[in-house]
């Protein structure tokens, strides 16, 4: 006893050193979403590969009663499988009462808190789930693309910006069609990359970038940026192009939430196809 | 002695104030920031205790991550640098040891000892920032630069820092 005591006053400054980090990074976890999101992702997976390998153990020492419930499912579905039902319509119908649909509703927003310096930057708007905000909503700005709701709360909602390293968004060469995948390198805060436009289209400097309105995030033909400069890697088929946003992220105010009305059609359908 | 305290607090204050207003909106190219409020630990006299040194920077980075709004990202670097700081010290500890009468400036230490004090521990401080602010490894040069190119900005500054305190000495005198 008397020794701890003696070790823990010959270090007691590294001591003191360790509680006022670990104080520190409780803080930083607890009140940074993009620190904490890493944190916990590390955790996750670490645990999760943890639970994987005892997950694997268990289910081989359940296969008894796995092939017993699956033989239960397989006799409920046999009951209710289109071949024990009578056919009771012929055709299907095309209900179509109006040549326009509304396909995006956009909703006004001020910007609260911004920032272009970071690697990873957030900006905050002033209205939230109350005003029909819901994650992965794309948000757009007078003159572009400005970055994906991540999460909302009653009356607040956080945006991950293009300024992101981790944001990705597909775009397309205007006028041509081909598309490939943008994103921030982490730089400079008006330049950005496009990768995967095909070598044999020709893009010259300045061509307009805009959105292809593949993902059900952002409609489409909405600007993104400019070409400043591009290259052809050695051995590959595919554009490296240099762009130049046609937003200008450090001098936006109102930004305009994207609503996809038919986003979760969308949704069901390609999940639908992608299971079968 | 209360001259002493009453300069240690109003520094405190003025370079946190002088941070968060000034520097802080000061970006060379899009994200070369300089960090000046570590001058304050630099400056800090030679007797100091160890855990007030601590203490000090603790309290300093916080104060300056409330402004910033990077909970605990400036303080976690501070405290990191105050730990190194008695090290450092003693590595660089001239033969007949330190004068309690001089403290760690420009004019009282020489340009040397100067350069390698301030830079060793400008280069530490910033190294742990912007790791703790990246959160991991994958951008590993990418933020080496970034950290060496803030600490050269935040380097001169301080530099210039302590000539303006040397020529107010000598006017004095």
């Amino acid at each position: 006893m008397g020794n701890l005591i003696k070790l823990l006053i010959r270090y007691s400054f590294f001591i003191l050193f360790l509680l006022f980090e670990l104080i520190c990074f409780f803080l930083i976890v607890q009140n940074n979403h993009y620190q904490r999101s890493s944190f916990l992702n590390l955790f996750y997976e670490t645990s999760g590969s943890i639970q994987n390998k005892y997950a694997a153990i268990t289910e081989y020492l359940n296969l008894k009663n796995i092939n017993k419930e699956l033989a239960e499912e397989n006799a409920r579905l046999n009951v209710s499988a289109l071949e024990s039902k009578m056919k009771l319509f012929g055709e299907n119908y095309l209900i179509n009462d109006t040549l326009f649909k509304q396909k995006y509703v956009y909703l006004a927003c001020k910007i609260i808190n911004n920032s272009v310096n970071k690697s990873s930057n957030y900006i905050t708007l002033d209205k939230g789930a109350l005003n029909g905000i819901e994650p992965e909503m794309g948000v757009i700005g007078p003159n572009g693309i400005v970055g994906i709701v991540k999460h909302v709360s009653p009356h607040f909602s956080t945006v991950v910006s293009v300024l992101h390293t981790n944001f990705r968004a597909s775009a397309k060469v205007k006028n041509t069609g081909f598309f490939g995948s943008c994103y921030w390198d982490g730089n400079h805060y008006q330049t950005g990359i496009v990768e995967d436009i095909p070598s044999h289209i020709k893009i010259k400097k300045g061509d307009t970038i805009i959105t292809t309105g593949y993902s059900t995030v952002f409609p489409e033909n909405v600007n993104i940026g400019t070409v400043l400069s591009f290259e052809l890697p050695p051995e590959k088929n595919f554009y490296t192009v240099k762009i130049q946003f046609t937003q200008d992220y450090k001098n936006i105010n109102y930004v305009y939430v994207v609503k996809n009305l038919m986003k979760e059609e969308i949704r069901e359908l390609e999940k639908l196809t992608e299971e079968q | 002695m209360n001259s002493n305290l009453f300069r240690y607090i109003f520094s405190f204050i003025f370079l946190i104030l002088l941070q968060s207003f000034v520097l802080n909106n000061v970006q060379l190219s899009g994200y070369l920031n300089p960090y000046l409020y570590i001058l304050f630990i630099l400056s800090l006299p030679f007797d100091i205790s160890k855990y007030t040194l601590l203490l000090l920077s603790f309290l300093l980075g916080l104060c300056i991550d409330f402004f910033l709004g990077t909970t605990g990202v400036h303080a976690s670097a501070s405290v990191f640098m105050a730990f190194c700081r008695p090290f450092i010290l003693r590595v660089i500890a001239p033969r007949e040891g330190y004068d309690t009468a001089t403290r760690p400036r420009l004019q009282d230490m020489g340009v040397k000892w100067f350069i390698i004090y301030a830079f060793t521990l400008t280069l530490l401080h910033h190294l742990f920032l912007f790791y703790t602010e990246v959160f991991r490894f994958s951008h590993f040069f990418t933020t080496l630069g970034r950290s060496i190119s803030s600490t050269l900005f935040t380097f001169i500054l301080i530099f210039i820092s302590q000539l303006f305190i040397f020529k107010k000495a000598d006017s004095k005198s």
